[in-house]
């Protein structure tokens, strides 16, 4: 049984309200830091306990809190990311909808690291209701004096208030979240400057994901000491996975980064295998952006070796035979999945989400859209398949916000991987209309890569 | 004329004392969605009563309000069924549900049925895709959706709406 530290009280009755958080040790945290701990101290935990930031990108959370500017006389500002919005992913919505208090407790006790007193929720737009739960738990804190003037004599201000979206998956990048927090288009800026030194209204932003935020609490109660020693190597604590697709068991899951990819999808404690004995084919391990890979490279990295739920061991091999832990959408294939049409679906997805700024993106994600299409439906060509490679390489690295390098890899990796099931389509393009490709050898062991 | 009612211009005016002194240009999305309940979508005529309200140009509103996929910027049914079909939902069916549903209310994604009562709209990923197939309808989600379940929510809708009426 894996360690728990967000969810372990989710299921207790009544956990969304505050007397049975309270009851159940809530608000320990903001006691302890608002009592015992400086700013700095606080950061310093952060920053020690090797948390990672649990959006996509895994950048360390102290080291980000630590470039926040603090100029005399200007307000600093915590926004928290809930604009979950990959492919994939429905962790944070898990959090704030069974245990609310948790996040606010968390934002309760950064804000306070950071000097921000007025913390926002930026949460996606249809996530309508949970904007309820979250305003219930913050009046409620409130009213319970953990918000509003000199929480705990400490002379700290703080109020939180949840900003709703409006939908636009572009939001969830911090600068475009940015943007819209202030009433504009989600259109990323271009950095530098960093929120860091100029974020909302012109002032200095720390944004966070809901899970990292959450995070906080449990590395303050228990130390940064024990929190490292949850996990392996630069994956330290716990992480939330999403899981969904073709699985027994879809839903959220706390892990210790220790177990393996194949534990995970197999055992009961988790997605109870794959549903009606069917076998597994592939799988997009860390939300839709991240590369898909094929059963023999899921399960085992390129080495031979066993592949782990972590942030080092699900990247090992790089692009060409790796993947990533992104968000932690983790989406299952079973063998009569047709992966051709998955990535359309994906790219659809990107045409429809790029906030139309760079041309590569804007024009790419939509020219990927219509050779997939053609590609699925039976009306594409041999050479289609390596203009869709071409363009993918053109997107990558050419755009101002990374939802451009997001398009291209899922289009890369299936090539990459799958090049055969896209021939197959183009050589059988009535056969295709009718029936999947099917597993193929996509689950045989592979040969071993020779070490270099 | 357009105009909110009294307990939504209390509303606006919480809103915007969220932020910064001037910075209430910041209030602007949330603003859209009370338009929006308000009056089932945004017409120009909304819009500009929201620049009004918010000291902004219009211009300032239409580029947002195009920009966000919440937004009606026409009139629609009074259900609309917002249905995912980003691939997590696509591999658990999302493709028969978006055509049953459409073959039910006899219409296509993006059209509203001839009596206003139905609006079928294909969405992507809701972060529901665990529970899929799922839509959105109003402000709540409808997961695990069978055949059987579209039937009883589509029913479901035509008994409210006959109270309604
Ligand atoms: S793919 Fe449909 S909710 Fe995520």
């Amino acid at each position: 049984m894996s360690k728990k530290l967000l969810l372990e009280k989710a299921h207790v009755e009544g956990i969304r309200t505050y007397d049975v958080y309270r009851r159940e040790g809530g608000y320990r945290s903001v006691e302890k830091a608002l009592k015992t701990m400086s700013p700095d101290q606080i950061t310093e935990e952060v920053k020690k306990s090797g948390l990672r930031g649990r959006g996509g990108a895994g950048f360390p959370t102290g080291l980000k809190w630590s470039f926040l500017a603090k100029p005399a006389g200007v307000p600093r500002y915590l926004v928290c990311n809930s604009d979950e919005s990959e492919p994939g992913t429905f962790k944070d919505r898990y959090l704030m909808e069974f245990i609310p208090h948790l996040l606010v407790e968390g934002l309760i006790v950064s804000s306070f690291a950071l000097g921000s007193n007025r913390t926002f929720i930026y949460i996606r737009g249809e996530y309508a209701w949970i904007v309820d739960i979250l305003e219930q738990a913050i009046e409620e804190a409130k009213a319970n004096g953990w918000l509003g003037k000199n929480i705990l004599g400490s002379g700290f201000d703080c109020e939180i208030y949840v900003q709703r979206g409006a939908g636009a998956y572009i939001c969830g990048e911090e600068t475009a979240l940015i943007e819209s927090l202030e009433g504009k288009r989600g259109n990323p800026r271009i950095k530098p400057p960093f929120p860091a030194v100029k974020g909302v209204w012109d002032s200095p932003t720390v944004v966070n994901n809901v899970e990292t935020i959450a995070a906080v609490v449990p590395i303050i109660n228990i130390g940064a000491e024990e929190y490292l020693k949850i996990g392996v190597g630069k994956s330290t604590g716990t992480k939330l996975i999403s899981a969904c697709g073709n699985i027994n068991k879809p839903g959220v899951y706390e892990i210790d980064m220790t177990i393996s990819v194949e534990e995970f999808i197999y055992s009961d404690e988790y997605c109870g295998g794959i549903p009606n004995g069917k076998k597994l084919k592939a799988c997009i391990p860390g939300g839709s952006s991240v590369p898909i890979l094929p059963t023999n490279l899921l399960l085992k990295t390129a080495k031979g070796e066993t592949r782990y739920m972590n942030y080092e061991s699900l990247s090992d091999g790089g692009f060409a035979t790796g993947s990533m832990m992104g968000s932690g959408g983790f989406i299952v294939f079973d063998e009569d999945q047709c992966v051709v049409r998955h990535t359309l679906t994906l790219a659809r997805f990107y045409r429809h989400e790029s906030c139309g700024q760079c041309s590569p993106c804007r024009e790419g994600t939509g020219w990927m859209e219509k050779i997939l299409k053609n590609i699925e439906y039976g009306k594409g060509k041999m050479s289609d398949i390596d203009l869709l490679w071409d363009i993918q390489r053109k997107i990558e690295g050419n755009t101002i916000c990374p939802l451009g390098d997001a398009a291209a890899w899922p289009v890369a990796a299936a090539i990459r991987h799958f090049r055969d099931e896209f021939e197959w389509h183009v050589n059988n393009p009535d056969e295709c209309q009718k029936r999947n490709y099917g597993l193929a050898h996509y689950a045989d062991p592979r040969p071993l890569a020779v070490p270099a | 004329m357009v105009q909110f009612p009294e307990n939504k211009i209390k509303k606006v005016q919480e809103i915007i004392a969220r932020y910064p002194e001037g910075k209430q240009k910041s209030a602007l999305i949330p603003v859209l969605h009370l338009a929006q309940e308000e009056f089932g979508w945004l017409s120009s005529e909304t819009m500009d009563y929201v620049a009004s309200l918010l000291k902004l140009e219009p211009i300032e509103v239409y580029e947002v309000a195009t920009f966000y996929s919440m937004y009606n910027l026409k009139p629609v049914g009074r259900y609309m069924f917002e249905v995912c079909q980003t691939g997590p939902c696509m591999l658990r069916g999302s493709d028969n549900i978006i055509e049953y549903i459409g073959q039910k209310l006899g219409i296509k994604p993006g059209e509203t049925t001839a009596d206003g009562l139905f609006t079928l709209k294909t969405v992507e990923c809701l972060g529901a895709c665990g529970y899929a197939p799922m839509m959105q309808m109003g402000k709540f989600y409808r997961e695990h959706l069978t055949k059987e379940k579209v039937d009883a929510i589509i029913d479901e809708c035509r008994t409210k709406a006959s109270t309604l009426n």
